[in-house]
């Protein structure tokens, strides 16, 4: 297929007229990487940011990025949220180099350009030379050379960010009821308990698609079966956006019905194994709900987690072709009493790197990663639940939403 | 941060209670590196905090932990899950510690401060430095032996690699 954005062919062209399938190609291939860069993370998708909670106050600043791009979010005198390439107009340097602050303006210390938070050049040292001789020529305007501008929209105190002028609103890019989810569980005002950061051996979409696919949570994490915790037979589901790219998978506390897992000789069964102490486990419901589970992904790379009481974004962010890393923003709320930040400590042990039910995610990528790049045409498959992107009320059993992944990844990439 | 203006220089001078906690941390070590984990609880308290942080949160003044044990029973707990439920490539750990200094007492204990860098080595053979950082303990005596009351690993990196299941 040639590519239709600029000319150049495609790196290679989709096997199938389906997305139940995918080539391992597109987990090392270095082309493929440049091109999502342009055609996913400077393309149509709203990414996240941070948390307005990260930057309260005028002038409070972090960095981050959008894919390779590095970004810097910043609160400015009026209380507005802005993002820009945290990428000098004069050389390219990184203007903010350190990971978070409270400045009066941004300055890029290689030759004291100076900008105000908004991204406007507002100084340019020696401008008009020294002694006369040297300087900018008159025909260079500052409005021409700020820093680039992203689009930001803010929900429940979630800020994203787009390089797309056409892109809709983000509620819009989601559609209504998985905002409803997303308002489900930050229900009030946000507190930052804490960030966790883990590198994965593995190209970013093999996370991405992990946290879409409900099919292998009770299978590969046995602390759930082995302690107790959840169950499959649980009851619960999978809800897809229209467009496929975003979904919802949850589980909630009511309908356990006849633990038939058992009998098909899951090996994590054992009934032998407690925990000498559970606190860990013991849950509030806080949310209105019995949902014990709430994992919600933002196409591309955002996950909002809700397990029992420990709530947090999850932010993907790709380091190369073969090598991602993945930041937990662990949250609470404002008005958390002692009793509550305690809890949520230690329910945060079953979550992270070091998480009783999460840790292998960090690893099973990688091991995708290392069989995958002995053959680029060879494919895995994805058979469960379907073909397409059909939802799955009741059932978790499903790969529909890793296959909406990969039907977001295809329309974004026109492959 | 940690004390350091109010050490106390008697304790310097106390070789014998400096060869009993370079003891107990060396036990520590051992332990880990040895995969003998299930000792590891009975070098703490029954009611020990064990809590592994990054720098970063440390410094923020945040307080997740990556690793929060609130009682030598959660620990062993996180011995239980990782010889039972959880599936990661076999890992080995050296630790080498150094710059122990007992920094005061604190009510019938001694507030100590280390450092440590761990070597991980993967089943293939291969080996890399794997997290770095210092250790603030709490030590108490209980029945003529000494305890960790309270340590806090404070890890400077901010990348974990792959994942943390070993106890750092």
């Amino acid at each position: 297929m040639d590519d239709q954005q600029t000319g150049r062919p495609a790196p290679f062209a989709w096997p199938d007229a389906d997305v139940s399938s995918v080539p391992y190609g597109v987990y090392t291939d270095r082309d493929l990487y440049a091109l999502e860069q342009e055609r996913i993370f400077r393309g149509p998708t709203w990414n996240f940011l941070g948390l307005e909670a990260e930057i309260p106050n005028p002038g409070d600043f972090k960095t981050t990025f959008v894919g390779d791009a590095p970004i810097i979010l910043v609160r400015d005198a009026d209380g507005a949220v802005n993002a820009m390439v945290n990428r000098c107009a004069h050389k390219g340097a990184l203007v903010c180099f350190k990971p978070r602050g409270n400045v009066r303006e941004l300055t890029c210390v290689y030759h004291n350009w100076v900008y105000d938070l908004a991204g406007n050049l507002t100084g340019v040292a020696f401008k008009r030379g020294v002694g006369g001789k040297g300087g900018l020529r008159d025909d260079f305007d500052q409005k021409d050379h700020g820093l680039q501008r992203l689009r930001v929209d803010i929900h429940r105190g979630l800020v994203f960010g787009t390089f797309s002028a056409a892109m809709p609103a983000f509620a819009d890019y989601i559609g209504a009821e998985l905002i409803a989810s997303i308002d489900r569980v930050l229900i009030k005002p946000l507190r930052v308990l804490g960030y966790h950061s883990q590198i994965l051996p593995n190209n970013w979409k093999l996370y991405a698609e992990n946290n879409k696919d409900s099919y292998h949570a009770s299978l590969l994490h046995l602390f759930h079966n082995t302690f107790g915790v959840v169950r499959p037979t649980m009851g619960g589901g999978i809800k897809l956006s229209d467009s496929g790219w975003h979904h919802l998978s949850y589980t909630q506390r009511e309908a356990l019905a006849d633990d038939h897992i058992g009998k098909e000789k899951v090996r994590s069964m054992s009934e032998s194994y407690k925990l000498r102490d559970s606190t860990m486990m013991q849950h509030t419901l806080e949310l209105g709900d019995l949902v014990t589970n709430s994992i919600q992904t933002v196409f591309p790379t955002l996950v909002v987690q809700q397990i029992l009481n420990a709530l947090a974004v999850r932010q993907l962010i790709p380091r190369g072709v073969d090598r991602s890393e993945l930041i937990w923003t662990v949250l609470g709320f404002e008005d958390d009493d002692a009793d509550m930040a305690e809890l949520r400590l230690k329910v945060n042990n079953l979550v992270g790197p070091a998480g009783l039910i999460s840790m292998e995610d960090g690893c099973v990528g990688g091991w995708v990663q290392r069989a995958a790049k002995a053959d680029p045409t060879a494919r895995s498959i994805m058979p469960m639940g379907g073909r397409g992107i059909e939802p799955s009320q009741g059932s978790r059993v499903t790969e529909a939403a890793v296959r909406g992944f990969w039907k977001g990844w295809r329309e974004c990439m026109g492959i | 941060m940690h004390g350091n203006l109010t050490v106390s220089h008697d304790l310097d001078a106390d070789l014998v209670l400096r060869a009993r906690v370079e003891a107990l941390c060396a036990a520590y070590a051992h332990v880990i590196d040895d995969d003998r984990l299930e000792e590891l609880p009975a070098l703490f308290t029954d009611d020990a905090l064990y809590r592994v942080q990054t720098r970063e949160n440390h410094e923020l003044g945040l307080p997740l932990a990556l690793m929060y044990c609130d009682g030598s029973a959660m620990l062993a707990d996180r011995v239980t899950a990782m010889r039972t439920a959880n599936i990661f490539e076999p890992h080995v750990y050296c630790h080498s510690t150094s710059a122990l200094r007992i920094l005061r007492r604190e009510g019938a204990g001694w507030r100590a401060r280390s450092n440590f860098s761990i070597i991980r080595t993967m089943s293939d053979g291969e080996s890399m430095v794997f997290a770095c950082g210092k250790y603030l303990d709490l030590i108490v005596e209980v029945d003529g032996a000494l305890r960790f009351r309270e340590r806090v690993a404070i890890l400077d990196l901010r990348r974990v690699d792959t994942l943390l299941v070993i106890p750092v």
